[in-house]
């Protein structure tokens, strides 16, 4: 694993990618054909989230009609008027918004420091540790499960959201995006500030965490975003209705109701709608976040 | 200790091992304690008959070594959940990869416009919440109401009963999860592809290749670490299948797309063997090995030292 | 941390009791319109029902034990019952049995409160009942000579005979799913035969009785009286009942609501239902007994790790009022499981529950141990096995129990091991 150089905000590109040279009717004519291609990809990837929001706002069973509609007639927000004034939907969106910002606050601490220790600090077996802890990347998440539980039954850990919180507060993969970014962090610098009498957490706070900036938000973003999506665990560990998030109260209303389309179409929304605004507006440290797990690593 | 008595960021000596020290202790021992001990009490556990009359009380359990193991060989719904999770891999996994590298060439193109614009479409389906697009799919795949069969009507096709088949479920969940995914391999993907030199293409052209030469001689070997990568990491989020049935599903029809991981969740905390659970675990777990050690030693030579 | 002042109630009680009560399915969404109720006349205490669906419940309630995170009330499948005894999860109930005035054992249908009695202790209230029963079409089987339903086995098979025999050989006399392990036992148990053995620690389905129940059922296959299918081929029930492509099925009372709303008017009167057929050995005995058939239902039950274990018995006892339960009738359609809440008049008069109310007489309860769920899946492996003409009845029963003798191995070991320490000195 080689040191990364501080990646930047443009993407890295070994060559130039070549412009057309001239106005060129085969050009044009391949130009349009991608376009249009493309498009039709794009269709179909929006396609199923378009129905879900466009069947939210239709009335009581007017999307299980044969054929089936595209658009409502009339809008109506009934069902989103259901989902909070009678099914409780909201304490589920707070409780996620709860649990994922919990997450996402203590993942940054704890990935942080265990990933600027790997890549700054020198102590025996550092490499042998840091490979041993990688290797946990291969273990489906399945496999701690139960024992987990039980853990956590003995600690009375069961149905709180600090039962919920606790697997995901360190993670494998967090500490290595972070140590990789930080390896590119110059040792002189923190060098300097060592001979200027700096205390190790002083730099950690003031030097190293500034400087990690672009990866601590693409982590952010990355954690905060699983963490809302995460299903099976809060799952198990949930029992009290009251503290279900919103994929689990999702997935129970879903066998309750499941003949009520329009109603569950918009649970279906809210569920989604924070996740996806979060993207748009961050995409950029998102797929950086990944490029750098994926292609550095 | 260097001698004017500094911790240098990279040498050693007990104060720089003490701070190492400080720094580590809350995230890995989080990290052990949530996930790398239980992953180990986990095999152990799969070598005893812990059940639910051990959760009453622990003496109830015995050491029975290899028999959970056994059992499972000679157990058919194992076989069937092994079956149709390796099905979901092996027909899945190669169908996501060849989407996604699909789109992300077709996105690399230099005709491109709107590149951001098409690639943030093309990845809003990887953030969704699953279980809300299980649940969205669902209602797509309804055999009466669903838009998939009112569009193969009106292409003058039969309907499908999607998910109640026993030959169409596993495929009705492979297309929503390629559907999911293809968006978050295709951003690798054109990582991979914007690393390819330039100049390599245009001695290539200069040579006569083709566009499909090209991308087989030039491209692909280049691609090859990241090709290698993203079928390891597809594989391991494969074999995890879990979400999908549990929502949509339930593992029918029929046990048709009963996936290790949901076998293992029903086993373990529905009829609490947990025993069994763990051992279903750990041959899911042992899958993962065997799958990523296949590949590493399957890749072409001059991809070695990469990934 | 009981709730202060009287020892039933926090009527006198500084802070105000929260019962956490689960419910599953159809039962968790009508029972909240008896909450309020209760709560006026327990101000003090207030009743919060978590709704669950059937097909998540068994989980979350194990899970929840496991996890010691239960509520203080729950509705349980009364076969669940002994898995939550092994678990040690519940309260016994007898002490506030023998103080209460509001539940009386006699009242109760014998064979439905027998599921919740285990080792001479009380582990559950009955709160609705479910038994299986036939569900026929008159007109066939008039027309086929029998104006009155079978009494006995062999007037049953003679009917099915005579029914596929006017449908020319095209429709069958009876549905029986042969992925369902519920035909096979109810027969067993018409026939008395015991199940398991031994203190339920091994399998005793190659017993004589069980044998020749089998060889009756069974028979009904190869005579092509019953079409070898799975309940997953079956598209529609009524559908196919409504269409006469069989004459007969074995349910439960949610099928006479389901019946009524979705067969055609044209076929209402049609249809009706009668209690099990008996055994003809059994029938010379007593020729009004009907057979025996499976005593079904859900219980209520306290956890043990409730704090407020009298006022989880108030909540209880208001539940299992008659007035209550035949409201509760009313809304959801399940049966009381008293004969008190029977004398409702929209029970008494309906004559689909008849049949229901006289085979709740004779209703068994199968072995109540936590293995019991996965003996049944063997039993259904088995039982399509022999059905699909693959196997020898008999050698599928000694399979069956090999195999269930299997998955009792561990009750085994561990009575033998409590017997050995309670035997040391």
């Amino acid at each position: 694993m080689t040191a990364a150089a501080i990646p930047s905000t443009t993407r890295a590109t070994a060559g130039e990618r070549p412009k057309p040279q001239r106005w060129d009717p085969g050009i044009a004519w391949r130009t349009v054909l991608l376009h249009v291609v493309l498009a039709a990809i794009a269709g179909l990837a929006v396609a199923p989230l378009a129905w879900m929001v466009s069947a939210s706002l239709m009335p009581a069973g007017s999307a299980t009609t044969y054929p089936p509609p595209l658009l409502p007639h009339p809008v109506t927000w009934a069902n989103y008027h259901e989902l909070f004034a009678h099914l409780d939907l909201a304490h589920e969106l707070r409780n996620s918004a709860l649990v994922a910002g919990l997450i996402t606050v203590s993942s940054l601490l704890f990935n942080s420091m265990a990933g600027y220790a790997f890549a700054k600090f020198q102590f025996p077996a550092r490499d042998r540790l840091f490979r041993l802890v990688l290797l946990g990347l291969f273990i489906p998440p399945q496999v701690a499960m139960l024992p987990l539980f039980i853990l956590l039954r003995e600690l009375h850990l069961v149905n709180s959201f600090a039962g919920v919180v606790l697997p995901s507060m360190a993670t494998v993969f967090g500490t290595f995006l972070v140590r990789q970014y930080v390896l590119g962090i110059p040792d002189e610098l923190l060098d300097a500030a060592r001979v200027d009498g700096a205390g190790e957490f002083r730099i950690y706070w003031s030097i190293v965490l500034p400087l990690c900036a672009p990866v601590l938000v693409t982590l952010a973003v990355f954690v905060f975003m699983s963490a809302w999506n995460d299903f099976m665990w809060p799952l198990v560990v949930l029992t009290d209705s009251a503290k279900y998030t919103l994929p689990v109260g999702l997935a129970n209303l879903s066998r309750e109701h499941v003949q009520d389309t329009e109603l569950m179409m918009a649970a279906s929304v809210v569920t989604l709608l924070p996740v996806l605004l979060l993207f748009i507006s961050l995409q950029r440290y998102y797929i950086r976040g990944i490029t750098m797990g994926g292609v550095k690593g | 200790m260097s001698q004017d008595g500094i911790i240098r960021g990279d040498a050693g000596g007990r104060a720089a091992r003490r701070a190492a020290f400080v720094f580590l202790a809350p995230g890995l021992v989080l990290i052990a304690v949530t996930f790398l001990l239980p992953a180990v009490a986990s095999f152990v556990l799969s070598l005893t008959d812990f059940d639910i009359y051990a959760v009453a009380d622990p003496s109830n359990a015995r050491i029975i070594w290899l028999r959970n193991y056994a059992a499972l060989a000679r157990t058919p719904m194992f076989w069937i959940a092994l079956r149709n999770t390796l099905y979901f891999v092996l027909a899945g996994g190669p169908i996501s990869v060849i989407v996604s590298l699909g789109v992300a060439v077709l996105l690399e193109s230099e005709l491109v416009r709107w590149r951001v614009f098409f690639r943030t479409v093309y990845f809003a389906p990887v953030v969704t919440t699953l279980v809300a697009v299980a649940v969205v799919w669902k209602y797509l795949y309804d055999p009466r109401y669903g838009l998939l069969n009112a569009g193969l009507h009106a292409l003058g096709l039969p309907s499908v009963d999607w998910l109640g088949s026993t030959v169409w479920a596993m495929p009705s969940i492979i297309l929503m999860t390629v559907w999911k995914g293809f968006g978050y391999n295709m951003i690798i993907f054109m990582a991979g592809l914007q690393a390819v030199p330039g100049d390599l293409y245009d001695a290539a052209r200069v040579d006569g290749a083709g566009a499909w030469q090209r991308f087989w001689h030039v491209t692909m070997p280049t691609l090859a670490p990241t090709f290698l990568f993203v079928s390891i990491t597809t594989m391991i989020g494969f074999l995890q299948l879990f979400s999908e049935p549990y929502v949509m599903t339930q593992g029918g029809p029929l046990h048709a797309t009963l996936s290790v991981a949901l076998y293992m969740f029903t086993e373990g905390f529905e009829s609490w063997h947990v025993g069994m659970g763990a051992a279903i675990a750990f041959v899911l777990f042992a899958l993962t090995l065997i799958g990523a050690l296949v590949q590493l030693r399957l890749r072409p030579k001059g991809t070695e030292g990469g990934a | 941390m009981a709730a202060a002042g009287c020892g039933n109630g926090g009527t006198h009680g500084a802070t105000p009791v929260t019962l956490r009560f689960w419910a599953f399915g159809r039962e968790g969404e009508v029972v909240q319109a008896l909450i309020p109720g209760f709560e006026r006349a327990h101000p003090g205490i207030r009743v919060r029902v978590q709704q669950i669906p059937f097909t998540a419940a068994h989980e979350k309630l194990l899970t929840s034990v496991v996890g010691r995170a239960t509520p203080d009330i729950a509705q349980l499948g009364n076969t669940w019952v002994p898995e939550l005894v092994a678990l040690r999860a519940l309260v016994p109930l007898d002490s506030m049995l023998a103080r209460s005035r509001a539940i009386t054992r006699d009242d109760y249908f014998e064979g439905i409160w027998a599921t919740n009695v285990l080792d001479g202790t009380t582990w559950g209230i009955p709160w609705y009942v479910d038994t299986r029963v036939i569900f026929y079409r008159s007109d066939l089987l008039k027309s086929a000579g029998f104006p009155a339903p079978p009494r006995t086995w062999s007037q049953w098979r003679d009917a099915m005979i005579r029914v596929r025999a006017q449908s020319g050989g095209h429709h069958y006399g009876i549905l029986l799913p042969v992925n369902e392990w519920a035909q096979p036992v109810i027969l067993g148990l018409s026939m008395g035969a015991p199940l398991l053995r031994d203190a339920d620690t091994y399998g005793d389905f190659s017993d004589p009785r069980f044998q020749a129940a089998f060889a009756f059922y069974v028979g009904l296959f190869r005579d092509s009286l019953a079409e070898p299918v799975s309940n997953v081929q079956v598209a529609n029930l009524y559908q196919s009942f409504g269409e006469a492509e069989f004459a007969m099925f074995i349910s439960g009372p949610w099928d006479v609501g389901e019946c009524l709303r979705r067969l055609p008017p044209s076929l209402q009167g049609r249809w009706a239902t009668a209690p099990m057929p008996a055994p003809d050995a059994e029938a010379a005995a007593d020729t009004t007994a009907p057979g025996v058939s499976l005593a079904g239902g859900s219980s209520l039950v306290v956890f043990k790790g409730s704090p407020y274990p009298d006022s989880a018995w108030a909540f209880i006892e208001y539940l299992s009022d008659p007035e209550r339960e035949a409201r509760f009738y009313a809304l959801s359609g399940d049966l009381p499981p008293r004969r008190s809440g029977w004398n409702d008049s929209a029970l008494a008069h309906n004559t689909y529950a008849r049949a229901f109310r006289q085979q709740l007489q004779f209703v068994r309860a199968t072995p109540k141990i936590p293995e019991w769920d996965e003996i049944t899946t063997l039993l259904a492996d088995q039982s399509e096995a022999a059905v699909r003409g693959g196997v020898v009845p008999d050698s599928a029963l000694a399979v069956l129990d090999r195999e269930v003798d299997g998955a009792l191995e561990k009750r085994r070991w561990l009575r033998a091991r409590d017997r050995a320490v309670a035997a040391a000195p």
